[in-house]
């Protein structure tokens, strides 16, 4: 993880009027798993495009180990591409499809049969030479367009959607395989996807896009726990994004209940989103009979105030068997909270929810409608 | 019970098949290796052996293979540049190519024919510029220029049907795997494309080798194909007999020549044809 390989500076890019990248910067370090992750049309696939040749961008550079190849043809740049559904070339057999690169380039037999047999091993599809692309299931035939652009010792590999077309088991299987693959060939990987699981499991660094702009550069770690505005929070994992208010550093009102957080430097007074992950909800249930004041009711609340300050009742309204979990709808305050639990609280029950001050994730709230879209400094 | 509606989804396509194509072909066999006399001959077949004739079968393969060789190379650099425009325009030029199509054929030879005559239109334009006259009427040129105009929407249609079905990414693959323009051509698009090319050979060369109306009408009398000799036994002649074993003899020309397509096609993998 050192000097950066490639650098994308004041990428604008606009097809017919429809600006799709704004001023996008941002770095791939050597050696990274780098993600692109956003909702379609946010333009991670414009941007890996323009990186791998095929769109020039309107305005801004395109920094290649030093030099700028903005313009430059993609068959001269030392970086190859995994398409979306493959591109295999359907004429050709598994082996002649692996020698491309290396005939174009013009290596010598006896060293294009051993990389074909390199590769094959590499992507576990040994004994594979002679069959046609047609002949293959899906998973296979990625493994081939990966070992197709791999044996060309690209210093870059450039993946886009590789695993869209695969069912979920397959799609797993391959997200381990691609990170072993990284790891062996200890090359950079970037790579596009609009599944933020996928993001999550394999990047060393996930750059989150919206509509052209970057909305957070992070490890998955930190996207997931610190998610910088409403855009992130909703599009990683699911979120209750509650409109609040920052009464001063570490107090944080929401519908009128005052809330102990962590975060600090919002100011005194000032409107905020609030972002609570499903799983961080506490659930007390309430005995059916225990009314507001009495007894049983401050017992209980005493008990929630040891930790968190601040709680709301309300009433479970569904509930869904996850497996792992139960996800459930509260409703509390009029606003439909989603929660996680491992423990089962059947609809109707009232209960009494509270947050943990350190899961509760305060961020500035957008001026207008536009400024979602606005783009963060990657360096923040 | 299925068995039973499906004879009635059947049964009509079966009568058709049996009436329009089976019996006919059957009859043709049957007169081409009789006499008049109804006795087993090869007399027929072999009447193709006349000078004469094989001097007709010989200009029919030439000028079909020179048709389709031209029609091929003028429709291939056609359909790639359709295949690279926007869809609003190439429908329109594919249209202004097809247009042609919906006139009767007859009609489109016919007029080639004035335009082409002694003192026809291009003569007279040609003419008035003080330029030489072009005699090519009642010559093999004049027919080749008929094949030519009148089969190449053949030959174009499953070429561009061919390219329009190669993935623009497996292009790219190409690209990025270091190609270049030429190389990714050769090694990739024409790879790809060949099924449309050879269903237009086929398209084009089969027509061109039957034909006696685009001889007929530009050829004079001066000039006899196959087709016409062929034709000539039916309607003036009136030897069923003769007529079929030629007809005989064309087929297994055409069959050959098919043959030798398929096998092309089938060395350059498991492609389907188009069309």
């Amino acid at each position: 993880m050192s000097n950066k390989l490639i650098d994308l500076q004041h990428i604008t890019k606009a097809f017919d009027g429809n600006v799709v990248l704004d001023d996008l910067n941002l770095y791939i370090r050597e050696n990274e798993f780098l993600t692109l992750l956003g909702p379609s049309g946010c333009g991670k696939t414009t941007t890996l495009r323009i990186m791998g040749g095929f769109e020039t961008p309107d305005q801004g550079r395109v920094i290649f180990d030093g030099a700028d190849i903005t313009s430059l043809a993609p068959n001269k740049r030392q970086l190859n591409t995994v398409f979306q559904k493959y591109a295999l070339f359907t004429h050709m057999t598994v082996a002649d499809n692996i020698a491309f690169g290396l005939r174009i380039r013009k290596k010598t037999d006896a060293y294009i049969k051993d990389k074909i047999k390199y590769a094959l091993k590499l992507v576990n599809l040994e004994g594979f030479e002679n069959r046609t692309p047609d002949s293959l299931s899906g998973g296979q035939q990625q493994r081939i367009a990966i070992a197709r652009a791999i044996v060309n010792e690209p210093k870059v590999l450039l993946l886009d959607e590789p695993l869209g077309a695969l069912d979920l088991k397959l799609r797993q299987d391959m997200q381990y395989e691609l990170i072993r693959l990284k790891n062996e060939l200890g090359i950079t990987f970037i790579y596009v996807t609009h599944d933020q699981e996928e993001a999550l499991t394999m990047s060393d660094t996930i750059v989150v896009m919206n509509q052209g702009y970057i909305q957070q550069i992070g490890t998955p770690e930190d996207i997931y726990n610190e998610p910088q505005n409403a855009f992130v929070a909703d599009f990683i994992g699911d979120s209750n994004i509650v409109n609040g208010m920052m009464i001063q550093d570490k107090l944080v009102e929401i519908f009128g209940v005052k809330y102990d957080c962590v975060d600090t430097g919002f100011g005194t007074n000032k409107p905020v989103d609030v972002v609570i992950r499903p799983e961080d909800v506490e659930l007390i249930s309430l005995p059916e009979d225990a009314q507001q004041g009495s007894e049983e009711y401050q017992n209980i609340v005493s008990r929630i105030m040891q930790f968190n300050h601040g709680f709301f009742e309300g009433t479970v309204s569904h509930i869904i068997f996850k497996g792992m979990h139960y996800e459930m709808e509260v409703q509390a305050r009029g606003f439909e909270w989603l929660v996680l639990s491992t423990r089962m609280f059947p609809v109707g029950t009232r209960v009494l929810m509270s947050v943990d001050p350190f899961n509760i994730q305060i961020m500035h709230k957008p001026e207008s409608e536009d400024e979602k879209a606005v783009s963060m400094d990657p360096e923040a | 019970m299925k068995k039973k509606w499906r004879i009635w989804l059947d049964g009509p396509y079966l009568i058709w098949t049996a009436a329009f194509i089976i019996i006919p072909l059957l009859m043709i066999v049957y007169f081409g290796l009789t006499d008049k006399t109804g006795a087993f001959t090869w007399s027929n077949i072999l009447q193709m052996g006349t000078p004469e004739r094989l001097k007709a079968l010989f200009l029919s393969l030439l000028l079909s293979l020179i048709a389709t060789a031209i029609c091929l190379l003028m429709a291939y650099p056609l359909a790639l540049i359709l295949n690279n425009m926007k869809a609003g325009a190439t429908g329109f030029i594919t249209t202004i190519f097809i247009i042609p199509m919906w006139m009767n054929s007859l009609l489109r030879i016919l007029a080639w024919q004035t335009l082409l005559e002694r003192n026809g239109v291009i003569n007279q334009l040609l003419g008035m510029m003080h330029l030489p006259k072009l005699y090519i009427i009642n010559t093999p040129y004049a027919i080749a220029l008929g094949m030519i105009y009148d089969f190449l929407p053949f030959m174009l249609l499953p070429i561009y049907n061919a390219l329009q079905k190669i993935d623009v990414n497996v292009v790219n693959a190409a690209y990025d795997l270091g190609a270049n323009r030429f190389q990714t051509f050769w090694k990739v698009i024409f790879p790809l494309s060949l099924p449309g090319v050879i269903s237009g050979i086929t398209m084009v060369f089969v027509p061109a080798l039957t034909t006696f109306v685009i001889s007929d009408f530009l050829g004079g009398s001066k000039v006899l194909l196959i087709g016409n000799v062929i034709e000539q036994q039916f309607t003036q002649v009136g030897n069923w007999n003769v007529g079929s074993g030629l007809s005989l003899v064309l087929m297994i020309f055409i069959l050959i020549s098919m043959a030798i397509m398929q096998h092309y096609d089938k060395d350059t993998g498991e492609s389907t044809t188009t069309l």
